[in-house]
């Protein structure tokens, strides 16, 4: 297949610095010149059918949620039955995944209030996933609604998984959790004892200030009994069952959510160009919870994950091909990363198939000429 | 000064759903309760401006495309963040098999 690719004549000099600060200049350059907030593409659907697609339903996420904590309490309870013996590690390994990846996927559906009906659900969901995934439920809502608005706009998304140039080392350790569980739980610091951050004032509204202020407060008075049993047993058991699974764990979602964004465009209003569907194997899928879905999402964040699918088979005709396996996503994706660390400009371009309408460009006019590469 | 506009017929509105309906700069959004009454608020969201007629109507509630940001469209209430201020609502009346509402 023909990947396109933005690369032509750039040079160490032609080439854009991006600055990511929430509080940066690109942020505000974006707000001068109408690229945040801008009205993306997206493809048109008969209301009929979108009504249909949007429809919500409490069986599909009921189902997942009991065969989900039904397997993290039994891997958890063989595990501890096995503990210290490495006959443990295999459960710890299937606890881990599911605690410090599945909830990822959970906290953001439920985020979205659409993965069952019933609101007080989703909440409950939302609230566990974000305790688990050291997220903090008040602020995670406002930034996933700013990434929403302005998925990979430098400066104005708070969710950029990959910047540009890459940080390898940072990529990799965050499979096992280091960088992020940091910044997580310095942030988690912040937040209880000095309050809310000024990058986050950009995007939490005032009113909801002491909420986060009183959730930090809530995830340190748990963290801090957790640590504090696992001095007392002189035993991290506790710890491998509350936040250590945060780090061991993450592989997967890290796994998943580079792919979502990864070496594609910035800057631009059509998710066709910033986001990546990739098909993938059922169980990634139950962890993921279908966002491997993820140009369908973002186009329309209203459709539940067990609708995705569908979805994606109604508008498909006017996406880029997806990928056919995480391997093959990877194999798309990493080759760009390195690309990235000298010429950070460059990006991955899909060719549309021939039903398809163009890509919405003219934020990018600025770009550099194209070449074609085969992938 | 107000006035009564002719917005639309009772049955070009699904039950349970909603239309945009645009007169002079402004845009409105009229909905058609499950129980058979008409509804009207701003048309756009008053998070960001996204227009509501894309989204998804639950009992009295609209859910906006956007964010997931819900509203009570009898009264204009918000009742799911992100959205936090309430939206405007307009009078309706139905004559005749016509929607209309008052707008100033
Ligand atoms: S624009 Fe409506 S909820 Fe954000």
């Amino acid at each position: 297949m023909e990947r396109e690719f933005y690369l032509g004549a750039i040079t160490e000099d032609t080439m854009t610095r991006r600055n990511y600060s929430l509080l940066g200049p690109d942020g505000a350059r974006a707000v001068e010149t109408g690229l945040a907030a801008a009205e993306w593409y997206h493809t048109e659907v008969p209301r009929k059918v979108m009504k249909d697609l949007m429809k919500r339903s409490d069986a599909p996420a009921i189902r997942d949620t009991i065969i989900l904590y039904g397997c993290m309490i039994l891997f958890a309870g063989l595990g501890i039955a096995l503990w210290p013996s490495w006959w443990s590690a295999p459960f710890w390994l299937a606890y881990g995944v599911l605690y410090g990846s599945a909830m990822d996927s959970r906290w953001h559906e439920c985020g979205h209030g659409t993965a069952f009906k019933t609101p007080w659900m989703n909440t409950v969901v939302y609230e566990i996933a974000s305790l688990m995934m050291m997220r903090n439920s008040a602020t995670w809502r406002w930034s996933h609604a700013r990434h929403h608005t302005d998925t990979y706009i430098v400066g104005r998304d708070p969710e950029i998984a990959v910047m540009r140039p890459p940080v390898l080392f940072k990529l990799i350790g965050n499979f096992f959790g280091i960088f992020d569980a940091w910044a997580a739980l310095s942030r988690m610091a912040y937040n209880a004892f000095l309050g809310v951050h000024p990058e986050e004032k950009t995007f939490v509204p005032q009113s909801e200030w002491p909420k986060v202020v009183k959730v930090a407060r809530i995830y340190v008075l748990i963290y801090a009994a957790t640590i504090t049993l696992a001095i007392w047993m002189h035993s991290i058991l506790p710890l491998m069952v509350i936040g250590l699974p945060r780090l061991y764990g993450a592989w997967h979602h890290v796994m998943t959510g580079l792919l979502q964004h990864g070496g594609l465009a910035d800057n631009v209003t059509d998710h066709r160009l910033n986001s990546r569907t990739v098909y993938m194997n059922p169980i990634s899928r139950f962890i993921y919870w279908n966002m491997n879905y993820h140009v369908e999402h973002h186009m329309f964040p209203m459709v539940p994950y067990h609708a995705l699918p569908r979805l994606h088979e109604t508008i498909r005709h006017d996406l880029p091909a997806p990928n056919r396996s995480i391997g093959a996503g990877f194999a798309e994706m990493w080759p760009a990363l390195i690309r990235q660390l000298r010429y950070e400009d460059f990006f991955i371009k899909r060719e549309l198939p021939a039903t398809a309408k163009p890509y919405r460009e003219e934020f990018h006019a600025e770009a550099p000429v194209g070449g074609t590469v085969a992938a | 000064m107000t006035q009564w506009i002719d917005a639309c017929a009772t049955d070009e509105i699904d039950e349970e759903d909603l239309i945009r309906f645009d007169h002079g700069a402004q845009t409105f959004a009229i909905y058609h309760s499950p129980e058979g009454d008409f509804y009207a608020t701003a048309g756009l969201c008053s998070h960001e401006n996204v227009h509501l007629c894309d989204g998804l109507v639950m009992g009295h509630l609209i859910e906006c495309p956007k964010h997931n940001g819900q509203f009570d469209y009898r009264t204009g209430e918000a009742k799911r963040a992100p959205v936090c201020v309430n939206l405007r609502t307009f009078p309706v009346k139905v004559e005749g098999g016509r929607v209309f509402i008052e707008v100033a």
